[in-house]
């Protein structure tokens, strides 16, 4: 083969190569917010008035304390259902938590916590919770060693 | 108010699920087949007879091969991570490639002294891969639920510690290849049980973990800001320490055993988040990595041949030197694909395979395919951080890690920097024990990966449960 072909295609094969893992990372780079459960909504100036309303409004609930820390779930309106039981939607590992502890569901505009009969209840903040209550952003749900908030 | 109940209510559509991303894995895959394809040119233009329509068919039918494993995510895990596959078979087409380079070079080498020639390697790899792929779609359909596999998670210990030490145990005419005793030959096939080990031993010791988690995360004693473990709580690491320096010993098997020994070590980290454990897993493996060099003979030649491979050029060190003279030929931008003279290393299709890369492409591509590895790593990573339930977190962060460690420790051996182990790169190198293995691997964390990224309602299939389960305690009136 011609030396200035093999220098050629040594070069283009070299670029192809990297030019595969950049589109890898352009994946990774669209796939960073859906993964954790967050929409990837890139502010556009247009839909601006949107997002800001949209702020106010729980769009996912993330465990801040206890085993799955870190975890997050995107809210899409269906009710969550947190305990030890397999089909939970949130399925703790947690000695102090029922099989079903609590649920959470949407009633009009806001979240409501209800205890399901729990045996070491349910906490919102410092209060136990006994009726469906009402849960505002950002404040901590204590069930057993796990903590869960809902974020915007 | 009134413009919140729209948003909420949108939400609650069944349209808002989030996208699969199959379609970028198929775009990836294709891509993939377009390297790996202008890979195989290349090396065929570098040949004298020159490039044949039959390097159209070879692209095609690796397509193929792997348009099918996707089709099977496509039904199976549809929610699956997009990238990983297709990383996956990058490596593997890459692997063929340099693998039937080297084959070109063993025939014309037994051409010019007159030797019959050789068969090659690449048809084994080619049946390897498609068998490895089969395995692949297997696990995919068989293991529905990651979650199952905890509940066998003694059984898998009990198989897979069954499997690590077989080959140890049986006579050296059966297991023993250049000196280690980690294969069984069976027939005319030769497969190595502790691939396959690794994955049983860390559905294990996830499973175990998350039942005894507490356990390990008793505080003891506090030094120097860290909290260290009881004493009787180590038992576990103990364990694993032991076992680790069996296979060392009795083995003679580096890799296997650092693999082994880390992949624990890493599992309870992950579980307990105490740094005291990783230091206390180092000092146990600097203890018994200063003491087997002290005592085994197969241990210090390793280690001398790794200090100062030109002391023993004509010996020990001449794999050695060999694969550090073929990346100093390399360079940053390597000789060109099918150009250099990577069948100077010995074993070059196996245990230094990165070297003939790193000759090849040079620094530029082999940084490249160690991105590649380092994006299948990153995507299990984040597969862990996004899963619901602890099982899940702990085993996919165990099957990255381990890829992960893999990768460092052959490459690290091939370019120095610690001493060789023996163990081969995943999905790169010729090896049909490691290849069926890591198939298998990439097939649970992308089951895992499923789970994780599925809306939560599909991620957890309703089950009928026993109506006494469900029934309300009742006040009953006593007589």
């Amino acid at each position: 083969m011609p030396e200035l072909v093999l220098q050629l295609t040594r070069a283009g094969f070299l670029l192809l190569l990297w030019l595969f893992v950049v589109a890898a990372l352009r994946v990774v780079r669209s796939d960073l917010f859906v993964a954790s459960g967050l929409r990837a909504s890139l502010p556009i100036s247009r839909r601006g008035a949107r997002i800001a309303e949209r702020n106010r409004t729980p769009r996912q609930l993330v465990v801040t304390a206890g085993g799955l820390a870190g975890t997050r779930i995107s809210l899409d309106g269906r009710p969550i259902l947190i305990g030890r039981a397999d089909d939970s939607t949130l399925v703790l590992d947690d000695d102090y938590a029922s099989t079903r502890h609590a649920r959470l569901g949407l009633q009009g505009g806001d979240w409501f916590l209800e205890d399901l009969g729990s045996t070491n209840g349910t906490y919102l903040d410092r209060a136990k919770v006994t009726g469906p209550t009402r849960v505002p952003l950002g404040v901590p749900i204590r069930i057993g060693k796990t903590v869960i908030e809902l974020r915007s | 108010m009134v413009t919140a109940v729209p948003t909420a209510d949108a939400g609650a559509q069944p349209g808002s699920a989030p996208p699969t991303k199959r379609g970028i894995e198929l775009i990836m895959l294709a891509f993939a087949a377009i390297v790996v394809t202008t890979a195989l040119v290349l090396v065929e233009l570098n040949q004298p007879h020159g490039v044949t329509r039959s390097v159209l068919y070879d692209g095609a039918a690796y397509l193929a091969l792997f348009g099918a494993a996707h089709i099977a995510v496509r039904w199976f895990a549809p929610y699956a991570d997009p990238l990983i596959l297709p990383c996956v078979a990058l490596l593997n087409g890459l692997g063929l490639v340099m693998i039937h380079r080297l084959d070109l070079a063993g025939e014309a080498a037994a051409a010019s002294v007159g030797d019959p020639v050789p068969t090659g390697n690449l048809p084994h790899q080619i049946a390897w891969t498609t068998l490895g792929l089969g395995m692949f779609v297997a696990v995919l359909v068989l293991v529905r639920d990651h979650r199952m596999l905890a509940r066998y998670g003694y059984t898998c210990g009990l198989v897979g510690l069954a499997a690590l030490a077989l080959p140890g145990l049986l006579p050296g005419a059966i297991s023993e290849v250049n000196g280690s005793k980690i294969w069984l030959r069976v027939g005319g096939l030769t497969i190595q049980p502790g691939e396959f080990a690794k994955i049983l031993i860390m559905i294990f010791v996830a499973a175990f973990l998350v039942t005894k988690r507490d356990l390990f995360t008793t505080a003891g004693r506090k030094v120097l800001g860290m909290e260290l473990p009881r004493a009787r709580d180590l038992a576990p690491l103990l364990a694993a320490w032991g076992i680790s320096l069996g296979v060392l010993v009795i083995e003679k098997d580096l890799g296997t055993s650092l693999l082994f020994f880390g992949i624990v070590l890493v599992l309870i980290y992950v579980a307990t988040e105490r740094v005291a454990w990783l230091v206390i897993g180092l000092i146990f493996f600097l203890g018994g990595a200063t003491v087997s060099d002290m005592l085994f003979r197969h241990v210090q030649r390793r280690v001398t041949a790794w200090i100062n491979p030109f002391s023993d050029y004509d010996g020990a060190g001449y794999q050695m030197a060999q694969s550090l003279f073929g990346l100093g030929t390399g360079g940053v931008f390597g000789t060109g694909l099918g150009a250099g003279r990577p069948d100077l290393v010995p074993e070059a299709h196996t245990d230094y395979i990165t070297a003939a890369i790193g000759e090849e492409l040079g620094f530029v591509g082999l940084a490249a395919v160690l991105f590649t590895y380092l994006l299948v790593v990153m995507r299990g990573m984040r597969t862990a951080l996004t899963v619901r339930d602890t099982f899940g977190k702990l085993l996919a962060a165990g099957l990255a890690f381990a890829i992960g460690l893999e990768v460092f420790i052959v490459v690290g051996g091939v370019t120095k920097l610690i001493p060789l182990t023996g163990l081969t790169a995943p999905f790169l190198a010729y090896g049909g024990s490691s290849l069926l293995a890591n198939y298998i691997l990439v097939a649970l964390l992308l089951r895992i990966s499923h789970a994780a990224r599925s809306p939560a309602a599909s991620a957890a299939p309703r089950k009928p449960v026993a109506p006494l389960a469900e029934a309300r305690t009742e006040m009953v009136q006593r007589p």
